[in-house]
């Protein structure tokens, strides 16, 4: 038997790899010369020109994160800014191209960052920004309308599912008025600069066409959001917001989340098994 | 497509964009961006789709990339081509995924057979994936690396040998590289092969900030300089017209602006299109 037919298998990796692997490495390393790179890398980074491609990854990186978080960008001026995206991007290269959603936990970086913890409202703040891309890039989804749900009886009513929208992000933040600070420099133009009060806000970011709304939402009211999001049915969820506060409004609250375009699916339960008579 | 000239296409120009009575005018943008479940941005491709023809001009298979094309990455890549139904889909000669991080840049990589082979697997694998063929860009090199076994416009006609791919040439990007490496734009542009190329690409480059003129960046912030517009017109006149995109990314001008740099392009393709009927 000749050797003709016999492939032979390397595990060895290819040049290709191990340029890129060293590649790779330089492109992030702080200090290029120290980085015990392989001969035919560490000529290549040795060259001035190399900082091109240094410079525009992280370029690449920070300018998506600025445009991700803008709010975030404007609290701490743009300097403060980059150089945190810079140490975020090191550490966290985006994990596929569609730059978007680079940055998805941001806000747990920057509450865990150093030197943001005098800013203690920062990561709530980079949380609704993150909110508002992700309203801005869901799925596309009609609401259901304010007519439909007023057709309902009010006994199936109780057993509809309002599931939220493709698009709906809400949050509660107890201690800080988050909303109004993410407000104000998310939206500058024309924003009011009285004294802020200091205290617990809530806020629905959602988009039910082509623009991206918010609207202020108590803690019932976000309490109501999350059972729908669990898909329990609205009575349920009324008992949810009466659990967090007695003296909710629920026909108001669900005038407003109704008015808002929080809800997408809608879907009416049959009766309860043990009602059926046998 | 017609071969006439195109516009990239930016969020900031989508009104001005679709109401554009330019005659032939069509609109090419980075799939990346439109890579979403919905919203807006796809809406208005959607829109600017039904009025102009559409071109996707990728930056992030990786092709050059000793690993496959990250497959959820090509999934959304070909839903998106189904529904716009492109005039052309390209993309480079460059790596950027690499290891499960994407490197925002295009990166280089010697020019070898092992490189050829793995890149016309790339190749076949995301034309098997969106059914039809893509057309492949000449990099813009800043660095002089060891060990190239090929040249670069043999290894882009090989790949296309392999592969049925196009070509997409960058006049830019020919000029860029050529001062960078200090080589010729004009004998790289004349070795060309013409019949390969379905679309010509004109872009803005500037000094590197830090070293000067001595190495220029493609860093399309700026208009198309008069050296690649010469270098354009030899081209054209060699190989006659093609779909020409003027490319701008950054440090954006308004639409008329850039309307008048692709009037420009326009003229110079009239020339062999009126000689052609």
């Amino acid at each position: 038997m000749t050797g003709a037919h016999i492939t032979r298998v390397t595990h060895a990796p290819g040049r290709l790899q191990r340029f890129q692997d060293g590649f790779a490495r330089a492109l992030l390393a702080e200090d290029c010369a120290a980085a015990g790179l392989a001969p035919e890398v560490a000529r290549l980074a040795a060259q001035p020109a190399f900082a091109v491609y240094r410079n525009t990854v992280m370029k690449g990186c920070i300018d998506a994160l600025q445009a991700n978080y803008p709010s975030v960008a404007r609290l701490v001026g743009e300097e403060w800014f980059r150089a945190a995206a810079a140490i975020y991007a090191r550490a966290n290269l985006p994990r596929h191209p569609t730059l978007a959603d680079y940055g998805a936990d941001f806000a747990d970086f920057l509450a865990a960052f150093a030197p943001a913890a005098d800013l203690p409202y920062l990561a709530g703040v980079a949380r609704l920004d993150r909110f508002w891309t992700e309203a801005h890039t869901a799925r596309d989804e009609a609401p259901p309308g304010v007519a439909a749900v007023a057709r309902l009886a009010p006994g199936e009513l109780a057993r509809t599912v309002l599931r939220p929208h493709a698009s709906a992000r809400w949050a509660w933040f107890d201690a800080q008025p988050i909303v109004t600070i993410w407000r104000r420099n998310r939206y500058p133009e024309g924003a009011d600069d009285g004294e802020i009060a200091w205290r617990g806000e809530g806020v629905l970011v959602v988009r039910p066409g082509a623009a991206v709304e918010h609207v202020e939402l108590d803690a019932a009211a976000c309490a109501f959001l999350e059972a729908c999001s669990a898909s329990r049915t609205l009575a349920d969820a009324a008992a949810a917001a009466l659990a967090v506060s007695a003296e909710t409004d629920l026909a108001r609250l669900m005038a407003r989340l109704l008015d808002a375009g929080a809800f997408g699916h809608m879907d009416l339960l049959p009766h309860e098994p043990e009602e059926c008579p046998r | 497509m017609a071969p006439s000239a195109g516009l990239s296409l930016k969020p900031q120009h989508f009104e001005e964009a679709l109401a554009s009575p330019a005659d032939g005018v069509w609109f090419e943008v980075h799939p990346e961006n439109y890579l979403v479940e919905g919203g807006p941005r796809l809406a208005w491709l959607e829109a600017i789709r039904a009025r102009h023809p559409v071109a996707l001009h990728g930056v992030a298979l990786s092709l050059a990339a000793a690993a496959r094309p990250d497959p959820g990455h090509l999934r959304r890549l070909g839903a998106l081509v189904d529904r716009m139904q492109p005039a052309l889909v390209s993309e480079h000669l460059a790596w950027s995924m690499w290891r499960g991080a994407y490197h925002p840049d295009l990166l280089p990589f010697p020019r070898t057979s092992e490189a050829l082979a793995r890149i016309a697997d790339n190749v076949g694998r995301v034309q098997d994936a969106l059914q039809r063929p893509i057309a492949i860009e000449n990099p813009s090199h800043y660095l002089a690396i060891d060990g190239h076994e090929w040249d670069e416009i043999d290894f882009l006609a090989a790949l296309a040998r392999r592969t049925g791919c196009r070509l997409l040439l960058d006049v830019n990007n020919v000029f860029v590289s050529a001062r960078n490496l200090g080589l010729s734009a004009e004998a790289y542009l004349d070795a060309f092969p013409g019949a390969l190329v379905d679309e010509v690409h004109l872009a803005g480059h500037s000094a590197d900030p830090a070293l000067g003129p001595a190495l220029l960046v493609d860093s399309h912030d700026a208009p198309v300089d008069p050296a690649v517009w010469a270098l354009y017109e030899r081209l054209i006149a060699r190989i006659g017209a093609r779909p020409t995109l003027i490319e701008r990314d950054d440090n954006l001008p308004g639409f008329g602006a850039l309307l008048a740099e692709r009037e420009r392009a326009q003229a110079v393709l009239r020339a062999p299109l009126q000689e052609a009927a």
